[in-house]
């Protein structure tokens, strides 16, 4: 850095009302008091994440539930005559894939490219609704096997839990297709770009999430 | 001056709220990739635990929550860009917190629950005694 840099940092040490990047040597140091206030997209993304990590609080809440209640079968079929693991694993894998997608589409947003961006959120948004088709039908099925909601405790837990995740891949490819039709309509405008970051982590965080249904609930309570 | 600038981004990770800067597509897409690999190998190392014969019985819930674990850091770090940037102080922090929170309210149920369980008679056993 140059003399004057270093001068400048003496007479105004924390670069106050500068904006953003008006710092040297901590020039993308927002939030230490020395690049000035964050972008707004720093902000947006902050303030999504908070929601996102209530959200996942929310989910812990049932996930207690079930852990409390997992062995609770009361004469009924166990977690190991119940899941059929193929198909879980398939579930896994598709939106494992449609994570990766989305995260393509976050590439297109930021080269500004509308065909990909275009074509890697329908193929998240396929993918994301062959999850959901999975998981309604080994819901039917269970339904249909006499292992409803209704049957014990351990299957009550079991359908909040994954159905709450259900509901939100359900609102995941509702927001898809807005952002889908607004990147269309209105191009890649900052408000839009900001829209589609909460998107991108709210999706990514549901994989997150069907990370610990997999593992705690399928895998583990194949074991039983 | 300004140049000196450009290639200080260079190094930094992105944080959830971050304009890239300059066109690093390539390297982007490699990242995302590896994320996706890691993924998928610690999805499978879980499935893989949880029917084989090589994990002693008792220990496999702690083999696929440790590999959880480890594949919730994998999304966190490579799809969510939660890293150890300056920028990122924030959304650490905020997760460190949720962390916990998460912590008090599922260990925190089991405990209390365990204990009810051991000290509370079911109704069945309750009708049993009162017979």
């Amino acid at each position: 850095m140059s003399t004057a840099a270093t001068h400048f940092r003496q007479t105004d040490p924390y670069k106050l009302g500068h904006g953003h990047g008006g710092g040297y040597s901590h020039r993308y140091a927002t939030g230490h008091g020395e690049g000035g206030p964050a972008s707004k997209r720093v902000v947006v993304g902050y303030g999504f994440w908070i929601f996102l990590l209530s959200d996942i609080i929310m989910f812990s809440a049932f996930f207690a539930a079930y852990a409390v209640l997992s062995r609770e079968f009361a004469g009924g079929p166990t977690g190991r005559e119940l899941f059929d693991l193929r198909g879980t694993a398939l579930q896994t894998a598709v939106l494992l894939a449609s994570s990766f997608t989305c995260g393509m589409a976050t590439l297109a947003v930021e080269q500004r490219n509308q065909k990909w961006t275009q074509i890697a959120l329908l193929i998240t948004g396929l993918l994301g609704a062959t999850f959901l088709l999975l998981e309604v039908r080994e819901f039917t099925e269970l339904v249909e096997r006499g292992a409803g909601p209704t049957r014990s405790a351990f299957l009550s837990s079991f359908f909040a839990l994954v159905g709450c995740h259900g509901i939100h891949v359900t609102v995941g490819l509702l927001w898809l297709g807005t952002m889908m039709a607004q990147f269309l309509a209105k191009g890649f405008r900052e408000n839009i770009r900001h829209r589609y970051l909460c998107f991108s982590l709210f999706w990514h965080t549901l994989d997150i999430i069907w990370v610990a249904l997999f593992s705690l609930v399928y895998l583990v309570g194949s074991l039983q | 001056m300004s140049t000196d600038l450009s290639n200080n981004t260079e190094g930094l990770d992105l944080a959830p709220g971050d304009e890239p800067t300059g066109h690093r597509l390539r390297s982007d897409i490699g990242t995302y990739l590896l994320g996706l690999v890691l993924a998928a190998a610690l999805t499978a190392a879980s499935f893989w635990a949880a029917h084989t014969p090589l994990i002693y019985g008792p220990s496999v819930p702690i083999a696929i929550s440790v590999l959880a674990v480890a594949q919730m850091g994998i999304h966190l770090v490579f799809f969510l860009h939660i890293t150890t940037a300056p920028d990122n102080t924030n959304n650490v922090l905020a997760l460190g917190f949720g962390l916990l929170i998460v912590c008090i309210v599922v260990l925190g149920s089991l405990w209390i629950m365990t204990h009810l369980g051991e000290n509370v008679h079911s109704v069945p056993d309750v009708m049993r005694m009162q017979r």
